[in-house]
């Protein structure tokens, strides 16, 4: 679902990010994972951040659910949750955030999970813990929200361990686990790359469901745009530690503005071309981020890059539409754009496929 | 589909790679019980066909890719690659024919030696081997290096973590070039890269391809790429073959309920085409004690008392296209009980 319902209170963020910056300091210098970014997410509302390996977009989740380490991470900016400035927080002030309020599902649920303790207890833990529960109703809540997101014999499972589990139940576990505590806030870090396809759309229709239901607030993190398209209301996609362009999911895949975004939907194999339909390809490979290229950062990998690429970073401009904001100055449909489109559809036609 | 049968193979005659009644199966401990990977499946793949296998995890497509190999050897059937029999050769004839027929692998930065340099993991082929002069084996590899798209003089020097994913599957793929084979048998080749980098792989194949003259066997649960890159695709479920045929025809036209849920599970890039609703319920049986008549009759919406006990043997729907189900669907339609 593409649009959740919306209410009046709906115009306030319930979490946003101001020139968020987390950098971390490696032997090799400073990486700037995210660098300076600007996000916010109404309540009801989900937005995809997509971006390829490397793009800072799960940083950039972990950043505002203030997961990373104190030490070796430098953080700057601003997070706002419920208007509430979060961002130096202790992680003991964050325990009573984490759970009630804000959870995330991970993308390996065999790896996230205590292997040694039964799904049911995992759930429990914080029920008892966040919301003062005892035992025994939190195993009730429990069964209930394994129910919920459609865990077949609920009161078994929570008898079992997480080896005893299929992948698809895993994850289940995984957002049963998250949603058990009712959060408004869900961070969903690829929460599907390590499952089938099959799987992989009834994960997705859950958590739209469960969204919806529950009228929480979603962040997709994903490389994937075929999940984030039917299943975010707003997109953000991140190059090199910052968001270049963002816009709600239509207007994004219908007026593309960013060379990358445009690259990135035209390197997907889709099911409606013919078999051996030449993949368009992105040369070369995402900025190293502790000595990012001076200008875009794209610039050193996008056909349509001229010398004020290289030498000026451009900064978020509108675009026609509302709420479409990008970062170019040779945006896609722009005259210098057509201009090199025309030249490139007259090279020999391995020179734009081979990386 | 659970499919059996052989209506599908072509003339022997034309075939590079003919798999007959593969039958792979594993003891689990000492409990008598056994996992019924690959569970009696036929095909055939003619000199420069690419065939895509698909399916969800545990349907036995990489197993199958194995046994090809002789990784392990299979419980029972036949593989005969240009006329030989694989199944009984023994292990140093076997070895033989594994300089024609190469496989990659789904993870290329553990499939390359990490302590190694990378131009030595291209070259070990032709040293085992013995094929050539020293210096007819350096240009051997640098040339294929270059042609994978990996700078000789790094390589010589640098080793796999040194390089990124992308990278990695390059230099794989440059390896199992090397000796020059025939057949390549690609184990998911492409689904730990980054959707840019997967359609630089994707093209390298196919460029590969032609230079070469291969023959693909590639095997995915992407079913996307697998469309883009095949001849001929086939779908597998719990161990049997449901469904084969050309790729743009089978996917027009799944005549498979299973083939047409799996092609509905995609998520299409495009927020102005619906999700469809009529996705699959459940996971796949266990592989231990599977299903009796259509091993996919327990999730199929379609199913009816005949799928539970017979199974369905491989019967023509269109040229080249076949399959193995009691009702199969007419033109692609959505089964008939989740149609909303």
């Amino acid at each position: 679902m593409s649009s959740h319902v919306t209410d009046e209170s709906s115009t306030e963020p319930l979490i946003e990010t101001v020139g968020l910056r987390t950098h971390f300091i490696t032997p090799r210098g400073i990486a700037r994972a995210v660098d300076g970014v600007t996000v916010q997410i109404r309540r009801g509302q989900s937005l995809g951040v997509v971006g390829e390996s490397g793009s800072g977009k799960t940083v950039l989740s972990r950043s505002m659910m203030g997961l990373l380490p104190r030490n070796g991470v430098i953080r700057e900016g601003s997070i706002r949750y419920g208007g509430i400035e979060i961002q130096h927080r202790s992680p003991k002030q964050m325990r009573r955030v984490w759970g009630p309020e804000m959870a995330m599902v991970f993308q390996d649920p065999m790896t996230s999970l205590n292997p040694v303790m039964k799904v049911g207890k995992q759930v429990t833990e914080s029920l008892q813990l966040h919301l003062g529960m005892s035992s025994s109703e939190a195993m009730a809540v429990a069964e209930k929200v394994f129910r919920d997101v459609g865990i077949p014999e609920a009161a078994r499972r929570l008898n079992q361990f997480p080896h005893e589990l299929s992948g698809g139940m895993r994850q289940r576990v995984m957002i049963a686990i998250a949603l058990a505590c009712g959060p408004n806030m869900l961070f969903a870090d690829e929460p599907t790359t390590a499952l089938d396809v099959t799987v992989q759309a009834q994960i997705l229709d859950l958590l739209s469901a469960q969204i919806k239901d529950r009228h929480m607030s979603m962040l997709l993190v994903t490389h994937n745009l075929g999940v984030v398209a039917g299943y975010t209301d707003e997109i953000a996609v991140m190059y090199g530690g910052k968001v270049v362009e963002r816009a709600p999911t239509k207007a994004l895949f219908s007026n593309v503005k960013m060379p990358y975004t445009e690259a990135l939907l035209q390197s997907i194999p889709r099911l409606s071309h013919a078999s051996h339909s030449r993949l368009a390809v992105i040369p070369g490979r995402p900025p190293d981020l502790v000595d990012p290229p001076a200008g875009c950062r794209f610039a050193p990998r996008c056909a349509y890059a001229r010398d004020l690429c290289r030498r000026e970073e451009p900064e978020l401009i509108q675009a026609e539409s509302p709420d479409h904001t990008f970062a170019c100055h040779f945006p896609v449909g722009s005259p210098e754009y057509h201009e090199r489109r025309e030249e490139l559809s007259r090279m020999p036609a391995p020179l734009l496929g081979r990386p | 589909m659970a499919g059996s049968g052989k209506a599908h193979l072509r003339p022997e005659s034309d075939a590079l790679l003919r798999i007959e009644d593969l039958v792979v199966e594993f003891r689990i401990g000492r409990t008598g019980l056994k996992v019924n990977a690959v569970s009696g499946i036929s095909f055939d793949v003619l000199r420069g066909e690419t065939l895509g296998i698909v399916g969800e995890s545990g349907c036995g497509k990489s197993t199958t890719g194995r046994a090809i190999m002789q990784l392990p050897r299979a419980t029972s059937g036949s593989v005969v690659f240009d006329g030989r029999e694989l199944t009984t050769l023994d292990k140093e004839e076997m070895r033989k024919v594994r300089t024609k027929v190469q496989m990659i692998f789904q993870d290329p930065i553990s499939s390359l030696n990490p302590r190694r340099k990378v131009r030595d993991i291209v070259m070990e082929p032709l040293k085992v081997w013995n094929r050539g002069s020293k210096d007819e084996q350096g240009d051997a590899v640098d040339r294929i290096l270059e042609e994978v798209g990996i700078d000789p003089s790094r390589a010589a020097e640098s080793l796999p973590h040194q390089f990124s994913g992308g990278q990695c599957q390059r230099i794989s793929i440059a390896r199992s070039l090397v000796l020059e084979p025939e057949v390549i048998i690609c184990d998911e080749p492409v689904s730990a890269l980054d959707v840019s980098v997967q359609a630089q792989v994707i093209n390298l194949l196919e460029d590969l391809k032609r230079a070469h003259r291969l023959t693909l066997i590639f095997i995915a649960h992407d079913l996307a790429v697998v469309k883009n890159i095949s001849d001929r695709v086939a779908v597998m479920y719990l161990g049997k073959l449901c469904e084969i045929g050309p790729s743009d025809d089978l996917y027009a036209k799944p005549a498979h309920p299973y083939t047409r849920l799996l092609l509905d599970s995609v998520p299409e890039p495009d927020p102005g085409v619906e999700p469809r609703r009529s996705t699959i319920g459940g996971e796949p049986p266990s592989p231990v004690n599977p299903p009796s008549g259509c091993r996919f009759n327990p999730r199929c919406p379609s199913a009816s008392d005949r799928c539970r006990t017979e199974e369905p043997m491989m019967r023509e729907v269109d040229s080249g296209h076949f399959v193995a189900c009691h009702f199969p669907l007419h033109g692609g339609e959505a089964p008939v009980s989740v149609r909303v």
